[in-house]
């Protein structure tokens, strides 16, 4: 568990990049951080690690006061997830993935062997361990920090923007890959993202943050698209315009399947309308897992347009 | 040109030859590991930058016969100790370098280093294995630069009486005998020529990453992650 204690960041210029936040990042689940820029996402991310100390507050794990332990040790047991990676060009695959067991004394062949396991879990084929991340696609770059950030087996993985610059189907398939393994890992992420389709996607917990790191709202995806605290999340989530307002298109079915459209008319997934009925009743109770998601909106963009 | 003579001085050309690598290897070197830690300080901040390339800048404009004079006053050696030169000469190469070495450090991506410090290196570790090894590239065209600038410089030694390749010229001038200069002017060529090749050589053993820019083909990922797509 991450707790955050009326923590504050005050630049030398007196801009507030948080001011007096408070949370609490519950174990083994994932917490989406979502704003736009200037919300300070990536300032909270970074005080887990001491990138950043708070000017005031004080941030806790597991009920320890993270600001009296020696900073690099505490990021050796914690991974990190950058956006473009962050891999060291200069390193093969296999060394980047093995780059903090190296540093924290793992024998060479030891720490090769597990960064070749780990390939295996995020799902990079063996040949690539000897390549340098230049010789690698975008989407294979974040398959190997992923790697990395799972190294030294940390309890806590903090991920800042890491698939922000990758294209959309590269995106969608590396966030499919972070469910996957969270399944299989169960560790306590921290997500940091722009994107609220990727918050709702990936979050147990989303945290909406406003400039300054007020948080505007915080709850599961479902309680946040029920309920926007206000007009500022509805108009994150996109619901003002109508974007997440889904309904029944009455042409275009075949079979059991129903196409769904937003408001504005734009098909946005299918839904499985067995007999070509709808059931209500039977898919609110068979949807009460949060992450068994019938419908897909990964035509978004489209109704962003 | 007189050939008779380079045939009969050939023992003389390769023993000045010897002399001008002896005089010139050490300030090459003196230049990239002095520059080293200034230049990664001048990489830092802009104050510390203009300063320091400033103080650069100044010392390379002091003219080579004046800071000969000069050398063996402040260290109070000899006139004739061939250290004079030197010395002279580690003060052109650290202030040609020093430029060369800050950008080097500044052309280290910002993105690397701050997930090297993120996933929990120390400075000094992030220095050695992250910062200097990617500074490499550059380090590596200024020190081509500075070797090529020391060589040629090295022969004004010749006027205050330190024997290297430049005292051909002076032995040409005196005597209007033009073949030693021209085996003076040769012999140089191919001495900054043999320091390149070495140095070029060097950078790209040190450098196997920077070779290898393919792109990957998509089919490099594994067979289950297709079907999982």
């Amino acid at each position: 568990m991450i707790e955050f204690r009326d923590v504050t960041k005050t630049y030398p210029d007196g801009t507030h990049a948080v001011r007096g936040f408070s949370l609490v990042i519950p174990a083994r689940q994932i917490t989406v951080l979502v704003g736009s820029s200037g919300s300070g996402k990536t300032t909270l991310m970074r005080m887990i690690n001491r990138m950043v100390d708070p000017t005031s507050g004080t941030v806790e794990i597991d009920g320890q006061d993270i600001s009296k332990i020696e900073p690099v040790q505490l990021r050796r047991g914690i991974g990190y997830v950058m956006q473009n990676s962050g891999l060291l060009p200069h390193r093969t695959v296999a060394e980047n993935i093995a780059t903090v067991p190296r540093l924290t004394g793992v024998p060479k062949a030891v720490a090769r062997a597990r960064a070749l396991d780990l390939m295996d879990t995020v799902g990079l084929a063996r040949e690539l361990a000897d390549r340098y991340p230049s010789q690698l696609s975008g989407g294979q770059q974040q398959r190997v920090g992923v790697a990395r950030g799972l190294a030294v087996d940390p309890n806590i993985l903090l991920m800042d923007e890491p698939f922000s610059a990758v294209d959309p189907i590269v995106r969608d398939e590396l966030q499919q890959e972070v469910l996957r393994l969270q399944k299989q890992l169960a560790k306590t992420i921290v997500f940091v993202s722009h994107d609220i389709d990727e918050a709702f996607l990936l979050g147990d917990q989303v945290v909406v943050l406003e400039q300054g790191g007020h948080i505007v709202q915080q709850g599961t995806p479902e309680q946040i698209l029920a309920e926007p605290a206000n007009d500022f999340v509805a108009t994150f989530i996109g619901a003002d315009r109508g974007k997440r307002r889904l309904s029944v298109s009455p042409a275009a079915s075949r079979g059991d399947d129903r196409v769904l459209v937003d408001a504005g008319g734009y098909p946005v997934g299918v839904i499985a309308a067995p007999g070509g009925r709808l059931s209500v009743a039977s898919a609110r109770v068979g949807n009460a897992s949060p992450k068994s998601r019938s419908v897909s909106n990964k035509t978004d963009q489209a109704g962003d347009a | 040109m007189n050939w008779v003579w380079i045939g009969s001085n050939l023992g003389l050309i390769g023993g000045r030859i010897l002399e001008h690598l002896a005089l010139t290897a050490p300030p090459i070197v003196i230049g990239l590991v002095l520059s080293i830690p200034i230049g990664y300080a001048a990489s830092r901040s802009k104050v510390a930058r203009s300063i320091l390339l400033s103080v650069g800048g100044i010392l390379y404009t002091i003219p080579s016969i004046a800071l000969l004079v000069l050398v063996p006053v402040v260290l109070g050696l000899a006139i004739l100790n061939p250290l004079n030169l030197v010395f002279a000469l580690s003060i052109y190469a650290v202030a040609i370098m020093v430029r060369s070495a800050a950008d080097a450090f500044a052309s280290v991506p910002k993105d690397v280093i701050a997930s090297a410090t993120a996933i929990g290196f120390s400075r000094w570790q992030r220095f050695f294995v992250v910062e200097l090894p990617l500074a490499v590239p550059v380090l590596l065209a200024g020190i081509r630069v500075v070797s090529v600038s020391t060589v040629s410089i090295a022969s004004v030694g010749a006027l205050i009486g330190i024997d290297q390749l430049g005292s051909f010229f002076v032995d040409a001038f005196q005597r209007s005998f033009p073949t030693e200069a021209i085996v003076g002017i040769a012999c140089i060529l191919v001495l900054a020529a043999v320091y390149d090749v070495i140095l070029s050589r060097t950078g790209r053993a040190l450098t196997p990453w920077s070779r290898k820019q393919a792109v990957a083909s998509p089919q490099m990922y594994t067979a289950d992650k297709v079907a999982a797509l």
